[in-house]
C-alpha cells in the first residue's frame, strides 16, 4: 500500500484547502489584516539560511549551520465544509523570499498590503509576484491620519501595471479585509478567463 | 560584560534545545515532498513500537487523526514548520500517515474553484 499518497478510503474527505499570500513591510497591518478576516493561528517556521541570506543577516562568528525564526501570519477561513481558505502573511524583504518559494507554489493568488506612507517597502514583493507571474492586487492600509492619496497617484508610484487592481482598505475592519480577499479572487478570476478566451482565439 | 552566551540563557530564550535536536540535526525530510496546505491524515496503522516514537511524533500523530494539513499541525504543536515536516515524512515511513501529493508548481485554481471561493468568501 502506498501511504505517500492520500488515501481517501478513511471515510471523512478533506476539505480543499486554497493558499492565498498576504506581503507587506514590517508593520503594515498584515497581522491586522488576517485577524480580522480569519481564526488567526500562531506559525513559526526555522529555516537554514541560505547563502543567498547570509549575505544580508550578520552571521559573523557564527560556525557550521545557520537557522532563523520567522513568525507568519496564518490565518484559515472555513469557507464551506469542504472548503478552507489558508492566508499566509510573511515579511516582503527579499531575504525571506526563500520562502515565498514554496509558498507561491499552487496559491490562489498574493496580496500586496501597502502604507502610502512607505509605499517602497511594498516593491520588493511586488517584483517578486511580478517576475513569478503570480496573479496579485495592491490593498493600501488607510492608516487614521495618513494622507489618502488618489489611487491613480499609488498606481504610477510603484509602476503597476494597467489592469491590476489597486484598492483601499482598513485592516482592522473584517467587512474590508473581506473586500480585499474578494478583490483578488474576482481578479485573478477575469484573469484566468481572459486567458481561455485568448488561448480558444 | 557578559558574554552572548550567558545573555542569550534567560528565561525569554525559550527552550534551549533547538528545535532541530527534536529530529537528531535533520533539516531535511526523506521522500516526496510535500504541500504546506497538503492534508495529512492518520492511516491509523498499528504503531509497532510505540516507545520508538517521540512524544512530538506521538503529539503530531494524535493530531492527525482528522483530516488536517501541514500547518494546522505545525501551529497546534507550536513546533517550527520545517521539525514537523521531517515528523511528518518519519511518520509516513512508518506507515502511520498518509500525506496528500503535492500540486504540480504550474497547476492553477480551476476557475469553477475560484468561483467557489468568490462565494464563500461573499457569504461570510
Amino acid at each position: 500500500m502506498d501511504y505517500g499518497a492520500y488515501n481517501p478510503a478513511g471515510g471523512q474527505a478533506p476539505p480543499r484547502a486554497i493558499k492565498i499570500l498576504l506581503a507587506g513591510g514590517f508593520g503594515v497591518g498584515k497581522t491586522t489584516l488576517v485577524g480580522a478576516v480569519s481564526e488567526i493561528k500562531p506559525l513559526r517556521t526555522e529555516e537554514l539560511l541560505s547563502e543567498g541570506s547570509l549575505g544580508t543577516d550578520s552571521t559573523e562568528g557564527v560556525e557550521g549551520k545557520t537557522t532563523t525564526t520567522v513568525a507568519m501570519d496564518f490565518g484559515r477561513i472555513s469557507l464551506r465544509r469542504d472548503l478552507v481558505l489558508y492566508l499566509f502573511g510573511t515579511p516582503g524583504q527579499q531575504r525571506f523570499w526563500f520562502m515565498w518559494d514554496e509558498l507561491a507554489i499552487g496559491a490562489l493568488g498574493a496580496v500586496v498590503l501597502a502604507d502610502t506612507r512607505r509605499l517602497a517597502d511594498s516593491f520588493p514583493a511586488i517584483d517578486y509576484f511580478e517576475r513569478r507571474e503570480i496573479p496579485f492586487i495592491v490593498a493600501l492600509n488607510c492608516f487614521d491620519g495618513a494622507r489618502r492619496y488618489a489611487i491613480e497617484d499609488v498606481r504610477m508610484a510603484l509602476d503597476l501595471e494597467p489592469g491590476l487592481p489597486v484598492v483601499l482598505c482598513d485592516a482592522r475592519s473584517r467587512e474590508s479585509a473581506k473586500e480585499v480577499l474578494i478583490a483578488l479572487v474576482e481578479h485573478v478570476l477575469a484573469t484566468a478567463s481572459r486567458e481561455s478566451v485568448s488561448g480558444i482565439a | 560584560m557578559p558574554s552572548n552566551d550567558e545573555r542569550w540563557m534567560d528565561a525569554e530564550a525559550g527552550p534551549v534545545v533547538r528545535p532541530y535536536a527534536l529530529t537528531q540535526g535533520r533539516t531535511r525530510h526523506t521522500g516526496a515532498s510535500f504541500d504546506l496546505v497538503a492534508t495529512v491524515m492518520a492511516t491509523h496503522a498499528r504503531v509497532a513500537d510505540p516507545a520508538s516514537l517521540a512524544p512530538e511524533h506521538i503529539s503530531v500523530l494524535q493530531l492527525a487523526r482528522a483530516p488536517t494539513t501541514v500547518a494546522d499541525i505545525a501551529s497546534d504543536v507550536d513546533l517550527p514548520l520545517g521539525v514537523v515536516r521531517i515528523i511528518l515524512a518519519d511518520l509516513r515511513e512508518l506507515g502511520l500517515v498518509a500525506i496528500s501529493t503535492p500540486v504540480a508548481p504550474s497547476m492553477r485554481i480551476d476557475t469553477h474553484t475560484l468561483r467557489e471561493v468568490l462565494n464563500g468568501l461573499r457569504g461570510l
